[in-house]
């Protein structure tokens, strides 16, 4: 498994991290899943940290909104392929709550972990399976 | 109506990422929707027959949960979109996996 994205977005996803720290930032990313599994991101959206009582180390995104950018990106031939946030002061490794919370299937999580306002590592991590057997992959990062 | 398929759920509903279904309210588009594609059922309910948690169902903009939840009533131009949750975060506690 491998996540293709353009430099601009891999940038942007970085930089939303050092933006919100002390808290963790989220976002979708857009594009298309290939025949050969590979994620292409082509776009990605910053959203709101849902997370209001656990800002710096918890974050979820409101299901309307994901409705309202899913809307948006059938408009231009994309579909989801994954999300990001970041962890400040803390590894770009996936953590419990992560992988509890994780129901995108077949789609990346990306992880950036953003030290003292500064993005440092970058992991993405496929989740395979399903509720009773989901696991996340680490996988390759492309940045074209 | 259209039944939008999230990502995840489409490798039950033959790749498709919209299901075109008739029904008068959400629940039916549900009983539709599973009895088409059998294998999306255990995907969407628990073993109590309610929807999982983090299945979130959306009349065109709004939350079933806000409205009548599978009582809601559907029109045919209204779009359903399925959208599991999305959350998590580092937490404070072991964490896994390798850093680049």
């Amino acid at each position: 498994m491998a996540l293709t994205i353009a430099r601009p977005e891999w940038e942007q996803i970085r930089l939303h991290g050092e933006e919100t720290y002390p808290n963790e930032c989220c976002g979708v990313m857009l594009g298309q899943i290939g025949d050969d599994g590979v994620k292409r991101v082509q776009a990605s959206v910053r959203c709101d940290n849902r997370q209001l009582d656990s800002l710096p180390n918890r974050y979820s995104i409101d299901p309307r909104e994901v409705v309202h950018i899913q809307r948006e990106a059938r408009g231009k031939g994309q579909d989801i392929v994954g999300f990001y946030h970041s962890h400040p002061d803390h590894p770009a490794r996936w953590s419990q709550t992560d992988l509890a919370e994780a129901h995108w299937t077949g789609c990346s999580y990306v992880i950036t972990s953003v030290i003292n306002g500064r993005a440092t590592d970058t992991n993405s991590f496929h989740l395979d399976g399903y509720e009773d057997n989901k696991r996340f992959e680490a996988e390759e990062i492309r940045v074209e | 109506m259209k039944v939008l398929i999230p990502t995840p759920l489409r490798q039950f509903t033959g790749k498709q990422a919209a299901v075109e279904v008739a029904a008068d309210s959400v629940g039916e588009v549900l009983t539709h929707l599973t009895s088409q594609f059998p294998e999306l059922r255990k995907q969407l309910f628990a073993e109590d027959g309610r929807l999982r948690r983090f299945v979130n169902v959306y009349v065109n903009d709004q939350d079933i949960r806000y409205l009548e939840n599978e009582n809601t009533p559907v029109r045919q131009s209204d779009t359903v979109s399925i959208v599991p949750s999305v959350a998590g975060g580092g937490n404070h506690e072991r964490l896994h996996g390798h850093s680049q």
